[in-house]
């Protein structure tokens, strides 16, 4: 609804990075209510679970459809919405923990097929909303409260996964960018096919990385973020392999393919060869 | 020997060598003619080789069950022999290959017939049935010409394959013509009502098309894959979904998010996809979104018995998910209401706005029989009440059912698995718990018109088995009242809610009996916490209730006030 709901007790954590990303997604959403000229009401925000999913219930502004199902489940649900209603627009928020942890079996699936749906997904490397466990993100080594001697496993790269597995068109943002954040949500939406737009999203209480993306000079830190060169072709796909696996983050249109079919086409495609029975034909056939 | 209206004859052999086919083919060509048919399937968990068998139960009177005792065995190897021969009845007939040489005990006939030399000479080499047919048609006094009229049916415009067909019938006559038939199967009395040949699961199949079913998700599991099968093929319309997903998590959020968006919703499982189904199904129930989660049961926990039959998920089934939740169940118990139980159950989700499950089992979806035709243009479907109003609607403000709105039109909400207020947004209010449970349970009430069936009312001690014992049951009701002991019959196919009058009479029952195939004794137990004194018989092997034993263990469990039942 909005956060002045006074029935709704949530509260992001001054500072959050979600804070960003929800004024990215309401930039979005309008623009293309605007552009479209559908009401909002035609937008379903599919949200995970954690602090990310709730920025579902925080919008503000014209209401679209929200569905803040289970933990990791987002895209199965999205996919239900799109594939029963391929006119609306739908959008899935869901943060590291739920997307590429207890969620990640979700991304081939959905890259395989080109759904066409748009992933924002949150990432500040670290469970939040159940006080600070680690994530698939967090750094090797990272101690925290589940993590008491380290963390074990190495830091996973999201967005290599994302090239490897197919998506698509791979975006990353920054959530103190949201106005450059938008647009590539716009382009994710717009996309025919499965998007996915990953986004740095500090949690200031459990793993503020702030100064590590923004850089410090007072301390002599270097930006950890860095945009795309001038005269990057984001259908390349070796040239997308290569910035995602160059140290710090990339932001920009790191991948676009726009040359596959989607779910739905290919699902237009079958019907019009298809030759269907009716319950009645069916029972007429069976007759002895 | 005296005449007989009705045979049994088990084909075992190897996954692989047409043992399945072979029964049905017996069954839709005896059906074809205007005898009653019905089969009963056990599989190997392979895909050739293993030892599997399938029997066909044919007679002039209609079949519920698939018969105590086999009148005629075909063994297409000598493991299948050796594993089948006990169950043949005294006076039945083995028919074998030619590769192994039995010996079975006396009072038995056996018959070495070479199924694959013959159908060679026919130049079809897939004839082999029509030989063990052929061979069949004459050891049961079948009239040869019904199985002739039914080749040129099934095979019309192919002459070819007619012409052998035909001659490998005959081929199967001459190797037993001398010998005198072992029963007579009569003449066939065809019901002077229209009917269809069908198995459970396309029959629940056709019937969720007949019910408007739209979105289908599914994921492969033995025994609720034909119905994946089927939707594939079959709900590809204009505005109809059916799609593979990837596991069953993906089946129910998938099925969730179509049945959020307005579509009448479907998947098919067995218990391992019905356990990973739980926390969506509970999901459904939280949010109230309709959905349809058929469970075709089979031998469990774990991955237990895939291929064998058994009634132990109906617990699972009312309650699969943590929390408060109790779901509407619907449990056919035959090849006929395996359709209609399809129909009600998605009407049963429009109108109530949440998950119903459907409970069939891999004897029933395996099950191939004549019933009835059904009236397709009598079946009314629903469709949920759908909020059609302007912005300002708050769907889940009321106490009650109220009506969903659907994306694309006004009236925009959240689907919250969280406890909700009016508008989805995630609460902790004490007071909205309250009414947010109440107001789901409540719709359950919507859901009491379900029918039964009782006879014989004025009995004490009644039968009432639930599911795919039907059958059975009914088939050692009839044996026992034929025995004088007289027992009222209750039977109803909608679980949860009982129909309330059901309820009321059963309530009021000395005792009532429960036979069904599972260890807890499952329906009984849940009868009792609703007040009726239930007790279960118990089996969990694998396989369905036999009549005879059935019967016995009914009257030992009556013991001395059996005495008092039999009239003189």
């Amino acid at each position: 609804m909005s956060a002045k709901n006074p029935e709704y007790d949530f509260a992001w954590c001054p500072g959050c990075g979600d804070f960003g990303v929800r004024r990215a997604l309401e930039f979005a959403m309008n623009d293309r209510m605007v552009k479209t000229e559908l009401a909002m009401e035609n937008n379903v925000v599919v949200a995970g679970i954690g602090c990310s999913g709730n920025l579902v219930h925080l919008m503000e502004g014209p209401q679209p459809y929200g569905f803040h199902g289970i933990h990791g489940r987002s895209l199965p649900i999205a996919m239900g919405v799109k594939m029963a209603k391929p006119d609306l627009n739908v959008v899935v928020v869901a943060g590291d923990g739920d997307f590429l942890s207890i969620g990640m079996e979700h991304i081939g699936p959905q890259a395989q097929r080109n759904l066409d749906i748009c992933a924002v997904v949150m990432d500040n490397g670290v469970y939040g909303l159940t006080k600070g466990q680690s994530s698939p993100t967090t750094e090797l080594g990272t101690i925290t409260s589940s993590t008491p001697y380290g963390k074990m496993e190495s830091q996973l790269n999201p967005m290599d996964l994302y090239l490897a597995l197919g998506v698509s068109f791979i975006a990353s943002g920054y959530s103190s960018k949201p106005r450059e954040l938008a647009e590539y949500i716009t382009q994710g939406m717009n996309h025919p096919g499965f998007s996915i737009i990953h986004v740095q999203s500090p949690c200031t209480t459990y793993n503020d990385t702030y100064e590590v993306l923004k850089g410090s000079k007072a301390k002599g830190i270097a930006p950890g973020t860095w945009y795309l060169p001038e005269g990057y072709d984001p259908t390349d796909r070796e040239a997308a392999r290569q910035a995602v696996n160059t140290a710090g983050v990339p932001l920009g249109i790191i991948y676009n393919d726009e040359s596959r079919p989607t779910l739905t086409q290919k699902i237009e495609d079958a019907r019009a060869v298809a030759k269907p029975s009716t319950a009645a034909e069916l029972i007429e056939s069976l007759i002895i | 020997m005296a005449s007989r209206n009705e045979i049994v004859v088990r084909f075992a052999g190897e996954g692989g060598q047409g043992v399945v086919t072979a029964a049905e083919l017996l069954a839709r060509a005896a059906t074809a003619v205007g005898y009653h048919a019905l089969t009963f399937a056990t599989f190997p968990s392979q895909i050739l080789g293993g030892p599997t068998w399938t029997q066909a139960r044919l007679s002039t009177e209609i079949v519920r069950s698939p018969g105590d005792s086999v009148d005629v065995l075909v063994a297409f190897n000598e493991e299948a022999y050796n594993t089948h021969e006990v169950e043949v009845r005294d006076g039945g007939v083995i028919m074998h290959d030619p590769s192994f040489t039995p010996t079975p005990r006396d009072g038995i006939k056996s018959f070495s017939i070479p199924f694959d030399e013959l159908a060679k000479q026919t130049g079809e080499s897939r004839s082999a049935n029509m030989v063990v047919l052929g061979a069949l048609a004459h050891l049961v006094s079948m009239p040869q010409q019904y199985l002739e009229t039914f080749l040129e049916s099934r095979f019309a415009g192919r002459d070819q394959v007619i012409k052998a067909n035909l001659m490998a019938l005959g081929l199967g006559r001459d190797q037993v013509k001398d010998e005198t038939p072992i029963g007579d199967l009569g003449t066939p009395n065809r019901p002077d009502y229209e009917q269809i040949f069908i198995k459970g699961n396309d029959a629940l199949s056709i019937g969720a098309l007949a019910a408007g079913l739209d979105y289908y998700v599914g994921y492969p599991i033995s025994p609720a894959t034909p119905i994946l099968i089927f939707m594939e093929r079959h709900l590809v319309g204009e505005g109809q979904f059916a799609y593979q997903v990837s596991s069953e998590i993906e089946a129910i959020g998938s099925l969730l998010g179509g049945g959020f968006s307005g579509r009448k919703a479907m998947t098919a499982t067995s218990g391992p996809g019905f356990s990973l189904m739980s926390e969506g199904i509970g999901l459904s129930w939280m949010t109230e979104i309709p959905l349809v989660v058929v469970d075709v049961q089979r031998g469990g926990p774990a991955t237990g018995l895939p291929t064998k039959t058994e009634q132990s998920d109906l617990l699972a089934a009312l309650h699969p998910a943590h929390g408060d939740v109790e779901l509407p169940v619907i449990a056919p118990g035959t090849v006929e209401e395996c359709f209609y139980a399809a129909i009600v159950a998605i009407n049963w989700a429009e109108r109530y706005q949440g998950p119903v499950i459907i409970l069939s089992e891999h004897s029933l979806a395996e099950r191939a029989q004549n019933i009835p035709k059904p009236d397709v243009s009598a079946v009314k479907p629903e469709t949920r009440d759908i909020y059609k109003g302007d912005d300002g609607y708050l769907r889940y403000e009321a106490w009650e059912r109220s009506p969903m709105p659907i994306p694309g039109s006004p009236g925009a909400y959240i689907a919250n698995g969280s406890e909700h207020d009016s508008y989805g947004d995630t609460t902790h209010l004490p007071s909205r718990h309250v009414q947010m449970t109440e107001r789901r349970f409540s719709k359950l009430k919507l859901l009491e018109d379900g029918t039964f069936e009782s006879e014989n009312t004025k009995e004490p001690i009644a039968l009432m088995t639930w599911g795919g014992s039907k059958g059975s049951t009914r088939d050692t009701y009839e044996a026992l009242k034929e025995e004088g002991v007289n027992l009222a019959w209750y039977y109803t196919m909608f679980i949860n809610p009982l129909p309330p009058e059901l309820l009321k009479e059963l309530r009021q029952k000395e005792l009532v009996i429960v036979p069904e195939l599972n260890y807890l004794g499952q329906f009984a137990s849940r009868l009792r916490s609703l007040g009726v004194n239930a007790e279960a018989i118990t089996q969990y092997t694998g396989l369905p209730f036999r009549v005879s034993e059935l019967g016995q263990r009914i009257k030992d469990r009556l013991g001395s006030s059996a005495a008092r039942m039999v009239k003189a």
